[in-house]
C-alpha cells in the first residue's frame, strides 16, 4: 500500500527510533508539556530563545512514531531561526500535512517527509503535537497544551 | 457461530481499503443486526409520536412499544420490578445519576467511595465531582500483575466510613471479569451499596441482578448490539424511591406549582423530558437477538475466539499480552516491542482490520502497566478464527514495517 509507505519513510522510522534532541535543557528560556488526550501521547519540549531567536530546542516523552518523528524534525528545523520564521514554518508545515502539497519545499526541508500524514487525517494531530506545544511555549502560555 | 448470523449485520459486508473488514473493536461498540435498523425505521415510519402523553392511537403505540422494552430489560437481568428499569443514555449517564443523586443525599466529610485501579473513566470521574461538592474521598482497590483485583485490599478499605462500592463487572481494558458476587457480599456486611458497571458484560455474561443482590447496575444498548444513546439504570426499588430526582422537566412530575413540585413515582421521577424513544424501541429488538442466540451461545463462541487469539498472539516475538486474569471475556489488550498501539493501528485499518489504540479511558491502568497505551482487540458473537489469522499476518506486516533498515 502506497500510503502506508509514504507515512512511514525510513526517515520517519529513524527519527522515531533515535530521535535528535531527545533531552532536557537544563534552564529553558521556555518549556512547555504538550498532551494528546485522545491518545496519551505526551512531550515536553524545552526552548532556549533569545532576543527572538531560538538557540536551542529539545524534547523528551513519550508517543507514536509519528509524533516522536515529527518532534525530532521540528527541534533540528527550528534552531537558530526567529520566532517569526518558526510560526511561519508552523503554518507551511500544517498546510502540508492537511493537503499533502506544499509550494515551499525548500523552507521545509526534512520536514517534508511528514507529507504522507495527510492520508490518514486521525493522525494530523500526532504531528503537530510538538508545533502546538511549541508555539504555546512560545507564548509562554501557562496552561498545558492539549491537541484535542 | 455460522455465516447466516454474520449476514444479519449490514455493516460487516462492507470493504475497507478495498479488504473485507475484520471488526474488532466491539468493546467500543458492537455493529447493530437487521433487526434492530428495521426496527428503528419502523419506528418513524409507522409509529412516531411522544409518549405518556397523546391521546390518539400513535401515542399509544409508541408508548407500549416503549414500555415494553423496560419489560424486556427487567426480564434480561431478571430484575423483580420493571419500574426498576430507568432509561439513560448510556452507562456513564447512569452512573453520573446515581453519584448525583444518590451521593449528594448520602455522602458527607471524611465518607469514602470504593471503585478499583482497572475503572474506566466513567466509574472514576462523577464520583470524583460529587466528591469534590460533599468532601468524599476515593479509596482505589488494587490490582495483581494480571489484572485481577485484590480482594484481601478491598477488605481493608470497607470501614464504617464507605459509602458506596463502585465497580466494573467486566474490564473494558483487561477482559477481566471481576468476582462481583463476592464483591457485593462482602460489602453488605458492612451495609454498603454497590453499584456494577455492566458496560462490557450485558453482551457477554449472563446477569441477574436478584442473585446478585446488587443495589445498582447499568449498561449501554450500543454494546450490546443496539442503538447509541440508549442504556439502562437498575437500581433497588427502595434505592431509587428515597433518591432526588437527577434532572427536572415534564413527565417527571405529579403536580407543579410556582411553590412545590411534587415528583412522579418511579420510574418517571428518573425520566425528565422527552425521552430518545426510537432507541429504547430498537434497544428491546437488541435483547430479542441476543435472547434468540442465547448467552451460553454467545459465551461459548467468544470464550474459543479468546483462546485461539491469546495462543496465537502469545506466539509472536515482541508482543506481550497485557491482562491475563483467569477469568476473561473476549478483550485482549497488547503492546509489541517495535511499535506504538497508534501505529499499529493505523497499519491494521490499511488492512481492514479495526482495532482500537491508545488509553481506552483507563489512565490509572495504564499507570500501573507502565504503559502509555495499548492496542485492544474485543471480540462480538460474529466474529471468526479467519479475522484473528487476519490479524495475525497483518501484525507481522507491522513488525515488518518497524524492524527495516
Amino acid at each position: 500500500m502506497d500510503e502506508l509507505r509514504d507515512l512511514y519513510q525510513q526517515m520517519i522510522i529513524d527519527h522515531s527510533q533515535h530521535p535528535h534532541n531527545f533531552c532536557t535543557i537544563e534552564h529553558p528560556s521556555n518549556s512547555k508539556e504538550g498532551y494528546n488526550p485522545l491518545c496519551g501521547d505526551k512531550l515536553t519540549l524545552y526552548i532556549n530563545e533569545k532576543n527572538g531567536l531560538i538557540t536551542d530546542a529539545s524534547f523528551q516523552g513519550s508517543g507514536c512514531a509519528i509524533s516522536t518523528a515529527s518532534a525530532s524534525l521540528m527541534t533540528d528545523a527550528i534552531k537558530n531561526k526567529t520566532v517569526q520564521e518558526v510560526l511561519e514554518l508552523f503554518d507551511e508545515f500544517q498546510k502540508l500535512i492537511t493537503t499533502g502539497k506544499t509550494e515551499h519545499a525548500e523552507k521545509l526541508g526534512k520536514l517534508t517527509v511528514l507529507a504522507g500524514v495527510s492520508e490518514f487525517p486521525m493522525r494530523v494531530k500526532c504531528a503537530t503535537l510538538a508545533w502546538h506545544t511549541l508555539k504555546a511555549a512560545l507564548a509562554k502560555d501557562p496552561h498545558a497544551i492539549s491537541t484535542e | 457461530m455460522d455465516n447466516k448470523l454474520r449476514a444479519e449485520f449490514p455493516l460487516l459486508q462492507n470493504k475497507i481499503n478495498g479488504k473485507p473488514l475484520v471488526y474488532l473493536d466491539n468493546a467500543a461498540t458492537t455493529q447493530k443486526p437487521r433487526s434492530v435498523i428495521t426496527a428503528l425505521e419502523n419506528f418513524y415510519i409507522h409509529d412516531n409520536a411522544n409518549i405518556h402523553r397523546g391521546i390518539y392511537k400513535l401515542a399509544e403505540r409508541a408508548t407500549l412499544a416503549y414500555e415494553k422494552t423496560r419489560k424486556d430489560i427487567a426480564k434480561f437481568i431478571n430484575a423483580k420490578k420493571e419500574q426498576e428499569i430507568i432509561f439513560v443514555r448510556g452507562t456513564t449517564e447512569a452512573i453520573n445519576l446515581v453519584a448525583a443523586s444518590y451521593g449528594h443525599k448520602n455522602f458527607s466529610v471524611d465518607d469514602e467511595i470504593i471503585i478499583s485501579t482497572m475503572e474506566h473513566h466513567s466509574n472514576i470521574v462523577p464520583w470524583q465531582l460529587i466528591g469534590e461538592k460533599t468532601g468524599a474521598k476515593l479509596q482505589v482497590i488494587k490490582i495483581n500483575e494480571a489484572g485481577e483485583l485484590d480482594l484481601a485490599h478491598y477488605e481493608t478499605l470497607l470501614n464504617k466510613h464507605t459509602k458506596m462500592v463502585a465497580i466494573t463487572h467486566v474490564s473494558n481494558t483487561l477482559g477481566t471479569i471481576n468476582p462481583i458476587k463476592k464483591i457485593i457480599t462482602m460489602a453488605h456486611a458492612h451495609n454498603v451499596p454497590v453499584l456494577i458497571d455492566g458496560a462490557q458484560a450485558a453482551a457477554h455474561l449472563p446477569i441477574d441482578v436478584q442473585d446478585l443482590d446488587c443495589d445498582f447496575y447499568t449498561f449501554s444498548a450500543h454494546k450490546s448490539y443496539g442503538p447509541t444513546g440508549v442504556g439502562i439504570l437498575y437500581g433497588k426499588e427502595k434505592l431509587l424511591d428515597a433518591m432526588p430526582p437527577y434532572q427536572g422537566g415534564g413527565h417527571m412530575i405529579k403536580r407543579v406549582t410556582f411553590a412545590k413540585t411534587e415528583y412522579a413515582d418511579l420510574p418517571q421521577k428518573f425520566e425528565a423530558g422527552t425521552q430518545n424513544i426510537a432507541d429504547v424501541i430498537g434497544f428491546s429488538s437488541a435483547i430479542d437477538f441476543i435472547n434468540s442466540i442465547g448467552i451460553n451461545t454467545i459465551i461459548q463462541h467468544e470464550t474459543e475466539l479468546l483462546k485461539y487469539a491469546t495462543a496465537t498472539l502469545t506466539k509472536r516475538n515482541g508482543l506481550k499480552i497485557i491482562g491475563t486474569a483467569r477469568e476473561k471475556t473476549g478483550i485482549i489488550s497488547f503492546v509489541l516491542d517495535t511499535a506504538h498501539s497508534h501505529d499499529i493501528a493505523t497499519i491494521l485499518d490499511t488492512e481492514g482490520i479495526a482495532v482500537r489504540a491508545g488509553h481506552h479511558c483507563t489512565m490509572p491502568l495504564m499507570d500501573f502497566y507502565g504503559v502509555p497505551g495499548t492496542t485492544r482487540v474485543s471480540f462480538g458473537l460474529y466474529n471468526t478464527k479467519e479475522e484473528i489469522d487476519a490479524l495475525a499476518l497483518a501484525l507481522e506486516k507491522v513488525q515488518k514495517i518497524f524492524t527495516r533498515g
